[in-house]
């Protein structure tokens, strides 16, 4: 679904990914973990196509397509997600227009029939429940005033609604309470089908104990260097990022 | 930037080729004024002597006056001898025979706000059938109006039909030594509509300057008097939101608005008369003068979507002289190219226990300038007034610019005055955020600035509100990018 050949990205001047390569097939959950500053989030939001993340060199496929000279919002229409780090407000926009806007501008990208107020209604305070977001926050402004709780719990809505076929999670988890975290990787769970595909980009294993990955890679200054499954994950937590750090300039010396 | 007086006159020019002297049916007067053309408009219209007198007075007022410098707005100076003072609708053989010959641009415009066939035509002053469904709609509209014994007609109509209620309120709460272009309307208005809704009478419906189709013509120096007796309510609608097909002309209207004891006014305005292009070139020069006044315990509401026009100058006002009275003002302007749009409002606190509320939402883009001139009045004996003022400032791009003049005067210390003001910036971020969700970068810039001019929409009218924003979308195209 996802192919990332030896990617290397700039944000503004400064090279952040430094050869990147990594491959994720439908129904796969991969997890990207490192410490601060190693480039997760530059990679999540390359992939979504923010405007100052300048691809350097290599190469982005998804579903067979050159991602890379994609639009941000063609992209999303591709089937693309990303559960932002920090929700944007949007004063005097509810939840609900935002929504119906994208629901209809990605279902008409793939030829489908928009949906009218009352389907997307219905749709939406049922995908609400599956997040346990109380129906007033539909109206209410996107993220306008919502706690750091409740904007992740939106990211997770808005990604139910959009059914994307690859969803990213830029440190959803971080600064969640347990039952936050709880109710996000429920809703992650819920959309897991054969024919999507997820990169959680985390800090920190805690999530991994709610979804369950399929490959954790370890990222450090803009490169990978360290995949495995979720042992990998525990290992870390264990251990912490210094150790492989450490073992990999013990490889080098040697 | 802005039009030049030759332009102007350039295109007034075209229109008096067969002049009023020398070919009644085409109705227009050559440029220039003087006594003797006012006296034509007046002898034209078949006016009462008092009003040519008015008018005659106003003239000399204006004469004395000089152009009003104040306003932030830049454009070359305007020789008032090169307009023409006089130009009645059309017959109907100098209208378009046909669609196709209206501006494609125009009519773009018009398939993208939804406007329905027969209303493009009639908007876009092409002939239109005799079955046209809108002149059996206007008939019904009458015999409601009728019935309720609420008056609306052309002003012209108004000074012969019902010349007392014209006497008493013409004039009663924008003088015609007001201002420089309140005293240039004065002397020449050529129409406009008049309003009277009688003690107790709720209006059946919400009047609209597009179904009196007789004013869709209506000359540069429009003249509105809305009256509402005691306990009254009426809401009025005026302007089209598609832009004229007239360009380059000087718009210089009056709108009074009574509302005596008790009563309500509601006046609504979209505006899109032809902003200019892109680079400034052609576009109306809009000043206009509203105001309102009211009596004991009334209400005026103002709510404007200004998104037209090369520049414009305008503040509709309220005269809170009766008490318990309230104003109220909700204002979208944008400005987009090379617009300039001063305007706000004033609410002058007379009567005690008087409230009013300042909503303002300016967006600016491209080059274009955008200025919140308000003031707020409390004079001596005005005991325990309240205003909340508030002027956000959104701003698109890093070459336009947002300013906010806010100019507040209390005598009274039992005022309660606030206000706020903001300026911001369509956020990078919020951008992202959206296209990331699957939106064209300009709908989302559509989404934000909708979601900016929220408080003000909702005070409009359903049908109004919704064209209101599709209009939003559309002088926004461009403008990002």
């Amino acid at each position: 679904m996802l192919s990332i050949k030896n990617l290397y990205a700039n944000v503004g001047d400064k090279p952040i990914l430094k050869g990147i390569t990594l491959q994720v097939k439908a129904g796969e959950v991969h997890a990207i973990m490192g410490p601060n500053g190693s480039g997760k989030s530059t990679l999540a939001n390359v992939l979504a196509g923010r405007d100052d993340y300048r691809v350097t060199a290599g190469e982005i496929t998804f579903n067979g397509k050159d991602l890379l000279p994609l639009a941000p919002e063609v992209r999303a229409c591709e089937g693309i997600f990303l559960a932002f780090q920090y929700p944007v407000e949007i004063p005097g926009v509810s939840n609900v227009n935002m929504l119906k806007a994208s629901v209809n501008a990605i279902r008409r990208y793939r030829g489908d029939k928009e949906l009218d107020a009352i389907d997307f209604l219905a749709l939406i305070k049922d995908k609400a429940r599956t997040v346990e977001m109380k129906q007033e926050f539909l109206y209410r402004s996107v993220n306008e005033g919502f706690s750091g709780g409740e904007k992740k719990r939106n990211e997770i809505l808005q990604m139910a609604m959009l059914e994307p076929r690859l969803g990213i999670l830029d440190e959803t988890d971080s600064g969640l309470d347990i039952d936050a975290l709880r109710v996000v990787a429920g809703g992650v769970n819920a959309l897991r089908n054969p024919d999507r595909a997820f990169v959680l980009v985390t800090h920190y294993q805690r999530l991994l104990d709610y979804i369950q990955p399929d490959f954790v890679h370890v990222l450090a200054d803009g490169r990978i260097i360290r995949s495995g499954d979720k042992s990998l994950a525990l290992e870390l937590e264990d251990k912490g990022y210094g150790w492989i750090e450490q073992e990999r300039s013990v490889e080098a010396r040697i | 930037m802005g039009t030049s007086a030759e332009e102007i006159n350039g295109l007034v020019g075209r229109e008096y080729k067969e002049g009023f002297v020398t070919d009644i049916a085409s109705d227009t007067l050559p440029p220039g004024l003087d006594e003797t053309v006012i006296e034509t408009i007046s002898a034209h219209k078949q006016e009462p002597q008092w009003m040519l007198d008015r008018r005659l007075e106003a003239y000399h007022n204006w004469q004395q006056m000089t152009l009003p410098e104040w306003a932030h707005v830049d454009y070359k100076p305007i020789d008032f001898q090169e307009i023409s003072y006089f130009s009645a609708p059309k017959s109907s053989k100098d209208k378009l025979q046909s669609l196709d010959e209206v501006d494609p641009k125009l009519l773009e415009t018009y398939k993208k706000l939804g406007i329905p066939l027969e209303e493009q035509k009639m908007l876009a002053g092409v002939a239109v059938d005799a079955v046209f469904d809108s002149v059996s709609v206007a008939t019904t509209f009458k015999q409601t109006l009728f019935d309720a014994g609420v008056i609306f007609c052309p002003m012209s109509e108004a000074l012969r039909e019902h010349p007392e209620l014209v006497q008493r309120y013409l004039g009663s709460v924008v003088p015609s030594g007001d201002n420089f272009y309140a005293a240039l309307n004065s002397a020449v208005f050529s129409d406009g509509s008049f309003v009277y809704v009688p003690k107790g009478v709720r209006c059946p419906m919400e009047l609209s300057t597009y179904f009196r189709i007789n004013a869709s013509n209506t000359g540069q120096f429009e003249r509105t008097l809305i009256v509402a007796d005691e306990g009254s309510y009426v809401s009025y609608l005026e302007g089209c939101s598609a832009p004229q097909r007239d360009e380059n002309q000087l718009h210089a209207a009056v709108v009074e608005l009574v509302a005596l004891k008790g009563a309500e006014i509601k006046y609504s305005t979209v505006q899109n008369w032809y902003p200019g292009d892109e680079e400034g070139r052609g576009g109306i020069y809009n000043f206009v003068t509203k105001r309102g006044i009211c009596h004991e315990a009334a209400k005026i509401s103002w709510t404007q979507v200004e998104t037209g026009s090369a520049i414009t100058w305008k503040y509709p006002s309220v005269v809170l002289q009766g008490d318990r009275s309230v104003g109220e003002f909700y204002s979208v302007a944008l400005t987009n190219n090379l617009q300039q749009a001063d305007t706000g409002t004033k609410m002058i606190h007379i009567g005690s226990n008087t409230r009013s509320t300042i909503i303002s939402k300016g967006i600016s883009a491209g080059r274009a300038q955008n200025t919140y001139r308000g003031q707020v009045k409390v004079l001596a004996k005005a005991q325990n007034t309240r205003n909340y003022s508030q002027c956000d400032s959104l701003l698109l791009g890093d070459r336009c610019g947002a300013h906010t003049f806010p100019y507040i005067e209390v005598q009274n210390p039992t005022a309660q005055v606030e206000h706020e003001a903001t300026t911001s910036r369509i956020g990078e971020d919020q951008l992202f955020y959206l296209r990331q969700r699957g939106l064209a970068e300009e709908d989302a810039v559509s989404l934000i600035v909708n979601g900016f001019c929220k408080e003000v929409f909702k005070e409009l009218p359903m049908e109004f509100a919704v064209e209101a924003q599709a209009l939003l979308g559309i002088s926004l195209e461009g403008a990002v990018g």
